[in-house]
């Protein structure tokens, strides 16, 4: 009797999540570290054109789950992943996929400015140029300035493309990073804590920019910020030592969370 | 009042305190003995350049005497015939009366000394004139019979008299000169005959024998050392350099590559001697190379080189920060393309320095080049490579080795030239190194 009702409620879920636009989808993923499990059987799906908030307390594993989204964790060599993570319905760990391609289509920008100590354009040029994505020196111009114009970034830099990278602001840095990525035109787009190590100012500029972006991409955002989270995010996701305690939407999230944990970190009681 | 406030708020931030006071003390100690510390380092250097110096840089100026000589064809083409066999088989000994007779001359024109002097004035002549002579003879047979101006090493002593080396006190007691021989050659120099001028023969001619140390200079060691580098580059800093990066970016973490890990650690600290005596069990008994070839040289200095140049790469690449490897493999980078785009030309400042210092240790290794037979006594030029490689060689360090061994005092002086020029080929490289330091810096 009991079997039957989970059955039936799995299979609810599951009518539910074909209902709605996914993107991604992570299904029982679990990532162990060595002997350490860094995350419990999480289930969670990135919705097309929507900006997905990831929260909880530090070490819960929010990060873990981001990097596992485009296989980021396969450079950690004693991590180990589990579970099924689909893109567009297809199993990105099939092996049929190659890593690079994956990385082109799911996008990632980090925690701290990573700019590489070539020029701007060069910054932005690499990634198309890897994937040849640009086809003549006049296309990669094209490409180039897209990219730092959905960036906002490309009044600031226009007259200097030649210059370091390295020598912007540092919330130019994180629109540069967010520039080289959107320049292989990926499908999502992963930033992991992309403002915390930039000032108000810039904080404000790149949340606009995600705005912005949201438009185009699906985004998953890694943020320690609870105001961050409800400002650009329209689903919520928690977690809690490497358990995904739930997921909402942000308004829901913020105002009644259906878990006490969610309610207590939000408020600030722990975390 | 103010007396009594001063000592109840005033601590430790006031200098009158004692325990400050101490501290400021333990301070000012370490800071001298630091600086004592430099002070005997530079001055050890500076005695060393000084001591080096003084007695080597003599050995770049060498007295000559000059000659017109009369290539007679009467002694030198007996057939007339101009054949080279036949030319050949007149020895140094045909040689020598022409130079006696053009210095006899030579004598009478200015009027110095008399016929008796003559045997005393060919004395001064360094005993290698004759064989200069007839290698020039047998170079270019068409000069026979020509008058031709000849700049002939004056002998190992003469030299010596003009550097101070051999003075009129010591010449009563030495058996290869006399006061009187010295005195003539004053006179010789008055005349114009005998001259000092910059010793080009230093570094082209080839060693010389034990009596003839005016005519040993570095040309076989220099190549030697050349060949040997260009064998260490090119063999070391390929395999190097992929052996670290594949170390550093691609081996999986395990019990085997630390045991490798280590493995390279501890043959860095492999005295050098060991590699030579590997060289000669490998190189030479087993695989059959040649002795004394600079191939063997560079092949055991490869194995010298390769663990500084693998340590100091993986430490250049271990300085990239993570952040631009995840930066590369986030757009879509394979984890070659990100390693060879962006985390290399970050390394190569490192790299390169890494690789220039393994060559200059490598340079002035000594050791493990006299178990290969590179102290062998060599008067041959090696061919050009690669046939010279397989050529017996000497080596710039073996070279000052060997200088040093021998008895005659000129030797001294050759052998602190040769330490001058090892000295500034080091130099050279060690600011080359800095150049493409500076050529391939870049920040982040």
């Amino acid at each position: 009797m009991n079997v039957l009702t989970e059955a039936a409620a799995e299979k609810a879920l599951v009518k539910k999540m074909n209902e709605i636009n996914y993107k991604m989808v992570g299904q029982d993923v679990s990532v162990y570290y060595g002997e350490k499990r860094a995350l419990f059987d999480v289930n969670l799906g990135v919705r097309d054109n929507t900006v997905t908030a990831l929260i909880g307390p530090s070490g819960c594993g929010k990060s873990t789950f981001l990097r596992c989204l485009n296989r980021m964790n396969d450079t950690i060599q004693s991590a180990k992943v589990t579970g099924r993570i689909t893109l567009d319905g297809q199993d990105i760990h099939d092996p049929s996929i190659d890593v690079v391609e994956l990385r082109a289509r799911v996008g990632m920008v980090f925690q701290k400015p990573n700019p590489f100590p070539k020029s701007i354009y060069e910054n932005v040029a690499y990634g198309p140029r890897i994937h040849g994505l640009a086809r003549s020196k006049p296309d990669m111009d094209q490409i180039v300035e897209s990219s730092l114009q959905k960036a906002g970034l490309w009044n600031e830099v226009k007259d200097r493309l030649n210059e370091a990278g390295t020598g912007l602001s540092g919330g130019q840095q994180q629109r540069l990073c967010i520039a080289r990525a959107v320049a292989v035109s990926p499908e999502v787009i992963l930033m992991d804590e992309p403002c915390s190590a930039l000032d108000p100012i810039a904080t404000a500029r790149v949340e606009e920019l995600i705005h912005e972006l949201r438009a185009n991409y699906s985004i998953v955002i890694v943020t320690h910020s609870m105001q961050q989270a409800a400002r650009v995010s329209q689903r919520t996701a928690m977690f809690h030592l490497g358990h995904l305690v739930e997921e909402d939407d942000t308004d829901k999230m913020f105002t009644n969370p259906n878990d006490q944990r969610t309610q207590d970190y939000i408020m600030g009681r722990f975390g | 009042m103010t007396d009594m406030a001063f000592e109840t708020t005033g601590k430790a931030t006031m200098a009158g305190d004692a325990r400050t006071r101490k501290r400021h003390a333990a301070e000012r100690r370490f800071r001298l003995m630091g600086q004592l510390a430099v002070a005997i380092g530079v001055l050890a250097l500076l005695g060393l350049l000084a001591s080096i110096l003084s007695n080597g840089l003599s050995s770049f100026r060498q007295t000559y005497i000059t000659l017109e000589i009369y290539l007679d064809p009467g002694v030198l083409d007996k057939q007339g015939n101009r054949d080279p066999a036949d030319i050949a088989k007149v020895t140094t000994f045909g040689y020598a009366p022409l130079i006696k007779g053009s210095l006899v001359k030579v004598m009478q024109d200015r009027g110095v000394g008399g016929e008796a002097d003559a045997d005393m004035a060919v004395e001064l002549i360094s005993k290698e004139a004759p064989a200069i002579l007839r290698r020039y003879v047998l170079a270019d047979p068409s000069q026979i019979g020509e008058t031709v101006q000849f700049n002939l090493l004056a002998s190992g002593r003469i030299d010596g008299y003009y550097k101070g080396r051999v003075s009129m006190a010591s010449a009563e007691l030495d058996r290869n000169t006399s006061p009187e021989q010295l005195r003539f050659a004053d006179e010789l120099k008055e005349a114009g005959i005998l001259v000092t001028r910059f010793n080009w023969d230093f570094f082209t001619a080839p060693d010389a024998s034990d009596t003839r140390p005016e005519a040993a200079g570095l040309g076989v060691a220099i190549l030697g050392s050349a060949y040997m580098m260009l064998i260490v580059l090119v063999l070391s800093l390929p395999i190097g350099v992929a052996a670290s990066i594949y170390l550093e970016e691609f081996a999986p973490r395990n019990r085997f590559t630390d045991l490798i890990e280590v493995n390279i650690a501890n043959l860095a600290a492999v005295p050098s001697i060991v590699f030579g005596i590997l060289g000669l069990a490998v190189f030479i008994n087993i695989v059959g190379l040649p002795q004394s070839a600079p191939v063997v040289g560079g092949l055991v200095l490869t194995l010298m080189t390769l663990p500084t140049i693998i340590i100091a790469t993986r430490a250049a690449l271990k300085a990239v920060p993570p952040s631009i490897r995840d930066a590369a493999l986030g757009v879509g980078a394979s984890k070659m393309q990100s390693v060879f785009h962006h985390v290399l030309p970050l390394a190569m400042p490192g790299i390169l320095t890494g690789t220039i210092i393994g060559l200059a240790q490598a340079l002035g290794e000594t050791a493990p080049l006299l178990l290969i037979g590179m102290v062998a006594f060599v008067r041959d030029y090696p061919s050009a490579p690669p046939e010279g490689f397989f050529d017996p060689a000497s080596a710039l360090p073996v070279q000052v080795y060997n200088w040093t061994q021998r008895g005659d005092p000129a030797f001294v002086e050759r052998a602190s030239g040769a330490i001058i020029v090892l000295l500034v080929f080091l130099l050279v490289m060690n600011l080359v190194a800095v150049v493409l330091r500076r050529r391939f810096e870049r920040r982040w």
